[in-house]
């Protein structure tokens, strides 16, 4: 089976990540993020009947496809939670792509955000229910700071096993900042970052500093993924699907064959496969980036080299919106900021945005084709997407 | 002297009947893992199935309580406020001779000298009257 063309975004909205809520909810972020990426897409709401919703992170409630469905006016014919973390936005896209490709719908919203902060975001969770999750009974005693503690894993292993080092991993915040520095709406938008200023941030959980860490804000971003009929009619060009491919393995790295090596190895092949295109056709790189080693396996899992080269390849490369390999030009979510699941959907939008010859100031030239990869829990969920315009 | 009794404040494992042997025997001072009937290898943590083979014929066996530190980092900054008088501590992952990793704290060992692949033995810390956790020390 393949999605290839089976299916194009054509809108997008997203909210400008604030440090809090400031008086925002959830579901008023969504409602708003929703009407903007309609009325981008040049639909109306009765056009919409496929409705995807990210889980929030920080609020739990259950059936949000009909809480929002009902605050939206949205009838959906089709309806779910994307429950991929991360990966979750990324995982949208091509779910919407099958729906619409089996005649379940014909245009998909897609919506993420969350109204929280660094104190709510790290808060401990209510005590729920499931108490004797495997993570609970031989993970949560020995003190993990979130996920935090294990992307700090990965990295100490990655160092070990291939000589990576802080300097390296430093180097893609940096050029991440760069990206952010042409972007007013990121976080960190007019504070210029070097490699020593993240190797001066405060080690937070060894070898990963402060400023190789994402940091949790308010914000949303929502999509619409339609039919390839109404993509013809769209006043946007459309952008095509043109490969998919997803892989997750659970959820304690203690489980895993290999911290080091991610199932992107699987997911990126079969995306790269279904688009019938390479590395090399690759204009924009948008990929996950909650951590600085996030970024540095992604590129080695994801073909962009070899196994254990990350670190070399790293330094080789200029990253900024005008050096020889863009990624993550929007300051990817180090500098955009972290607006929970919507963080994830920020790589599709910057994407959309920057296929669509639509990103301001750090538009890339001559960008045809973007690689978008979701990564949720750590480096568990994983979602790689191909996506062009005509 | 006081008299005053610390309760445990940090988030504690719920054995459940699958998982019951292996906290009775940290409490005995001793690691228990299973190993499958079928596929003859070890499995870590509990389970009802092994992961391997699907094969229910799962039993108990003492392990060596030996292995090597797989990866590690330092907590330097408390999420879980139960944990803030313990920073910095390791937070870790050893690779058990056996073959299955456990995730787990480094103790008796100051963080800076922690490495990956240095030999650990595991060491058993009673937090409460009932539960032990397994911690592991260089060899």
């Amino acid at each position: 089976m393949t999605l290839k063309r089976a299916a194009a975004i054509t809108g997008i909205g997203e909210m400008k990540p604030t440090r809090s809520p400031d008086g925002k909810s959830t579901l008023g972020i969504w409602t708003d993020v929703a009407r903007h990426a309609v009325l981008d897409a040049g639909l109306s709401i009765a056009d919409i009947d496929g409705l995807l919703i990210g889980q929030p992170i920080t609020e739990q409630a259950q059936m949000w496809p009909s809480i929002l469905g009902e605050y939206l006016g949205v009838h959906p014919r089709y309806g779910n939670v994307v429950d991929l973390g991360g990966a979750s936005a990324a995982g949208m896209v091509w779910r919407a792509a099958a729906a619409i490709e089996s005649g379940l719908a014909n245009a998909v919203l897609c919506v993420t955000g969350e109204a929280s902060d660094v104190e709510t975001f790290y808060a401990p969770r209510a005590r729920r229910s499931a108490q004797q999750l495997p993570y609970r009974e031989f993970e949560v005693p020995y003190g993990p700071m979130g996920v935090n503690s294990g992307y700090a894993l990965i990295a100490a292993r990655h160092m070990y096993e291939y000589g990576t080092t802080s300097r390296q991993l430093a180097k893609i915040a940096v050029d991440q900042r760069t990206n952010a520095c042409a972007n007013p709406d990121a976080l960190f938008y007019g504070k210029p970052l070097t490699v020593d200023d993240v190797l001066a941030s405060p080690l937070v959980v060894d070898p990963l500093h402060l400023l190789e860490i994402v940091r949790p804000c308010t914000g949303g971003a929502a999509l619409v993924v339609v039919s390839p009929q109404l993509a013809r009619e769209s006043s946007n060009p459309p952008v095509w699907l043109l490969g998919a491919g997803e892989s997750s393995r659970g959820m304690m790295l203690s489980q895993m064959d290999s911290i080091t090596t991610s199932p992107i190895t699987e997911a990126a092949p079969k995306a790269f496969a279904m688009a019938g295109v390479s590395h090399k056709d690759i204009d924009l790189i948008s990929v996950y980036d909650c951590y600085t080693i996030t970024v540095l396996v992604t590129l080695e899992d994801a073909g962009f080299c070899a196994k254990g080269k990350g670190g070399p390849f790293v330094e080789e490369h200029d990253f900024t919106w005008q050096g020889d390999m863009p990624l993550n030009t929007h300051g990817g979510q180090l500098s955009f900021g972290q607006p929970g699941l919507a963080g994830g959907m920020s790589h599709v939008t910057e994407a959309v945005r920057q296929l669509q010859h639509r990103a301001g100031e750090r538009q890339v030239a001559d960008c045809e084709v973007a690689f978008v990869n979701g990564n949720g829990g750590i480096m568990s969920e994983q979602v790689s997407l191909v996506l062009g315009i005509e | 002297m006081s008299d005053i009794i610390t309760r445990y404040a940090k988030p504690l494992p719920e054995p459940s009947a699958v998982s019951a042997p292996f906290w009775e025997g940290l409490n005995a001072g001793e690691l228990r893992l299973q190993r499958c009937v079928t596929c003859s290898r070890y499995v870590f943590y509990p389970r009802s199935v092994c992961p391997h083979c699907l094969s229910d014929r799962l039993e108990w066996q003492t392990a060596s309580g030996r292995g090597r530190l797989y990866s590690y980092t330092i907590v330097r900054r408390a999420m879980n406020p139960a944990f803030a008088a313990d920073v910095p501590y390791v937070f870790a992952i050893v690779e058990l001779k056996e073959g299955p990793r456990v995730t787990t704290n480094l103790i008796n060992c100051a963080p800076e000298y922690a490495r990956v692949d240095m030999p650990v033995k595991a060491a058993y810390d009673s937090v409460t009257s009932e539960i032990a956790l397994l911690k592991f020390e260089p060899e």
